[in-house]
């Protein structure tokens, strides 16, 4: 067994919630004196023990507050623990966001160097790779321009096109992946990927289920501070969302950001099983629920439903025939599809509610839900990209 | 692989890290780099404004200070003495300030990446010191016009005169960036502290028209010798009093240990509290 490249001891940290406030003033100091405050204590990180090997892809899920971006943090020496200790047996990089140290007066050129320097490439490495950068990042007609003019597309293409060059044994990711546009998240999951095959150690926060099912070989679940799973990512993920999913209703006829002439507007969609179950596998049947408010009267209505991935793929879609007010009872639509065959992802859901012929209510990502793959465990299936949907097969030879 | 092991533990050493800065020497030259490549971009005037600041002070001490209250000033024209003090009292108080803004100014990089922080306040320093080579340049340009060359003993006092201003700087400076990132409001006090220590420090008026055992108090301000020290240069045998020399260097000690200890001990809590 080799020695591993990280090895976390009762690693703890506190946050008193004194410290949790952003700034103090001296002028609040000196009044605090005379009227002592009660501190109350936070523990981010709870006795975490933890061994990471050589090479090995470690993703970390939890809720928000469960301890992740800490964890990362005291790793990559950011903050020091309150109490434990952890031993890094490699050089280790951080990458807890997208353009750190970027300085907008400064052209993508100057950036591109004080980027690579402050994540911990030496102006040597920043210049060996320049060219490789820029390519990465599309943007050698702006490379003379101020960052502050660039659009954040491409800002953040420059950016992430910096961090992906770095080369330390471990490499901290921490969500960065959750910016940008769907062709730029394909880009740098690629790039995770290209990593991950180098045998560089990876510790990688996300809350894309998918990313995270295709990237790692192994998977934590924080919570509450402290490690509550440790096993394959299929089988951590599958219980986090177990326990997880009857929190993922939202309430949408609040949503501000919709579409359409108004005279319905979508109010209520669920997705399940056919056994009304939140967990959804490869090659279940959904029923999708859908309700919605008249706001003003109409004669026909039609719904739309499309299905895509995280990464902006459309997979399929739900249409009801065009129905006159008689043939709806409730205001309420439920479907039932036939099998999906999809492998694991993450699923959005677009409605789009059309009366009289005209869009009258557009909702984007109005839902979202988790297909839970079949792989057996310890079986690496082909990643999304080569091959997505699954047909059923029967092996007869 | 074995040279890069590290333990992360909850307490750390007070002891300066050097072979860590050390490593680190690159991003402390890109911090400085960054900050004057930004400085004459934000600006129209860039260099010109270098000039200006000292110029138009200058001017405007001469006429109230020089021609009508006559301070005296020495064997020096009031403008050439008053320049002096402006040049090096200006490197004093940019890095000063510079310093002590600098982790407020960089807290999203400090709450994303390791580095020793020592690096930023630093780095400001260098960066007022291009700014004062500017300066320095003027002054000697300016003495030259008036007819007064530097004696072959400023190839001493100078280098000496500006370690001492960068390192005084430093000790305080360094304090202050630590406690300016606990209190939010120590920046908005410290001009005016920066006003109030110029006119403690003989820029506009000669050390010698305060009594002797006064003279003593203000040596505590290392910046009271450099500048009486810097006049000097265009006098052909330089007088420099030795016990407030010692006075002051002790000072500059004392303030380095000082902020450093400070520095040290609230380094690692940094990204918790910005």
């Amino acid at each position: 067994m080799p020695q591993p490249i990280i090895e976390i001891r009762k690693l703890s940290k506190k946050y008193s919630l004194g410290t949790v406030q952003h700034y103090y003033t001296l002028r609040d100091s000196l009044s605090q004196i005379f009227r002592p405050t009660a501190h109350a204590d936070f523990w981010a990180l709870k006795d975490v023990s933890l061994k990471i090997f050589p090479g090995e892809v470690v993703g970390i899920i939890g809720a928000n507050g469960a301890g992740k971006s800490t964890l990362l943090k005291v790793l990559s020496r950011i903050t020091p623990p309150t109490s434990g200790t952890a031993t890094i047996r490699g050089r280790i990089g951080s990458l807890l966001e997208v353009g750190t140290g970027f300085h907008m007066e400064l052209s993508g050129r100057e950036n591109i160097y004080l980027g690579g320097n402050i994540l911990g490439l030496s102006h040597k490495e920043v210049k060996r790779k320049f060219t490789q950068i820029v390519e990465f990042s599309g943007i050698e007609k702006f490379l003379d321009t101020p960052v502050k003019h660039y659009s954040s597309g491409m800002y953040i293409r420059l950016a992430f096109a910096v961090a992906a060059h770095l080369e330390p044994e471990i490499l901290l990711v921490d969500e960065v992946l959750a910016v940008g546009d769907a062709e730029f998240q394909k880009r740098s999951l690629g790039k995770m990927g290209e990593m991950s095959k180098q045998g560089r150690t990876v510790l990688f926060v996300s809350h894309n289920m998918t990313a995270i099912k295709n990237l790692c070989h192994r998977c934590l679940l924080l919570e509450k501070g402290q490690i509550k799973m440790d096993d394959t990512p299929s089988r951590v993920i599958e219980s986090y969302l177990k326990a997880s999913s009857s929190s993922s209703s939202i309430s949408l006829s609040q949503r501000k950001d919709r579409d359409g002439t108004g005279e319905v507007r979508l109010s209520f969609l669920n997705v399940t099983d056919m056994k009304k179950n939140n967990l959804i596998k490869s090659f279940d049947r959904l029923r999708i629920t859908m309700k919605f408010q008249a706001i003003k009267p109409f004669s026909t209505l039609l719904a739309k439903i499309a299905f895509s991935d995280t990464l902006g793929n459309a997979l399929f879609r739900v249409e009801s025939e065009n129905l006159t007010q008689d043939q709806i009872s409730d205001n309420t639509f439920i479907f039932e599809t036939s099998e999906i065959n999809l492998p694991a992802l993450t699923c959005l859901v677009n409605v789009g509610l059309f009366t009289d012929g005209h869009l009258s209510d557009y909702v984007q990502n109005s839902y979202s839900f988790d297909i839970i793959g079949s792989t057996k465990r310890g079986v690496k299936s082909f990643p999304n990209y080569m091959a997505l949907v699954l047909i059923g097969s029967k092996l007869i030879k | 692989m074995k040279n890069y092991t590290f333990i992360i533990k909850p307490e750390s050493s007070l002891a300066l890290n050097l072979s860590e800065i050390w490593r680190y020497r690159e991003l402390f030259l890109t911090f400085a780099w960054r900050d004057i490549r930004v400085r004459y971009k934000q600006t129209i005037l860039g260099i010109a404004w270098a000039i200006l600041q000292p110029v138009s002070s200058m001017v405007v001490f001469t006429v109230f200070f020089g021609n009508l209250a006559k301070i005296p000033s020495g064997n020096l024209p009031y403008s050439l003495f008053v320049l002096c003090g402006l040049v090096f009292w200006g490197f004093f108080s940019t890095s000063l300030s510079h310093a002590s803004d600098s982790l407020v100014g960089n807290e999203s990089i400090i709450k994303k990446v390791y580095f020793p922080k020592i690096i930023l306040p630093l780095s400001a320093i260098v960066v007022s010191f291009i700014d004062f080579l500017i300066n320095f340049f003027i002054l000697m340009v300016y003495a030259v016009i008036l007819g007064y060359y530097p004696s072959i003993l400023t190839l001493v006092i100078i280098p000496v005169a500006v370690v001492v201003t960068a390192f005084s700087a430093c000790g305080i400076g360094l304090f202050l960036s630590a406690f300016n990132i606990r209190y939010r409001d120590v920046r908005y006090i410290l001009p005016f502290f920066i006003q109030v220590l110029m006119f403690l420090t003989p820029v506009i008026y000669p050390l010698s028209i305060v009594s002797p055992q006064k003279q003593l108090i203000m040596a505590i301000n290392p910046m009271t010798m450099v500048i009486e020290s810097v006049r000097q240069i265009f006098n052909d045998r330089p007088i420099i009093d030795t016990n407030l020399v010692s006075i002051s260097l002790i000072s500059i000690l004392v303030s380095l240990i000082f902020g450093l200890w400070y520095f040290k001990k609230t380094e690692r809590f940094f990204a918790d509290i910005v």
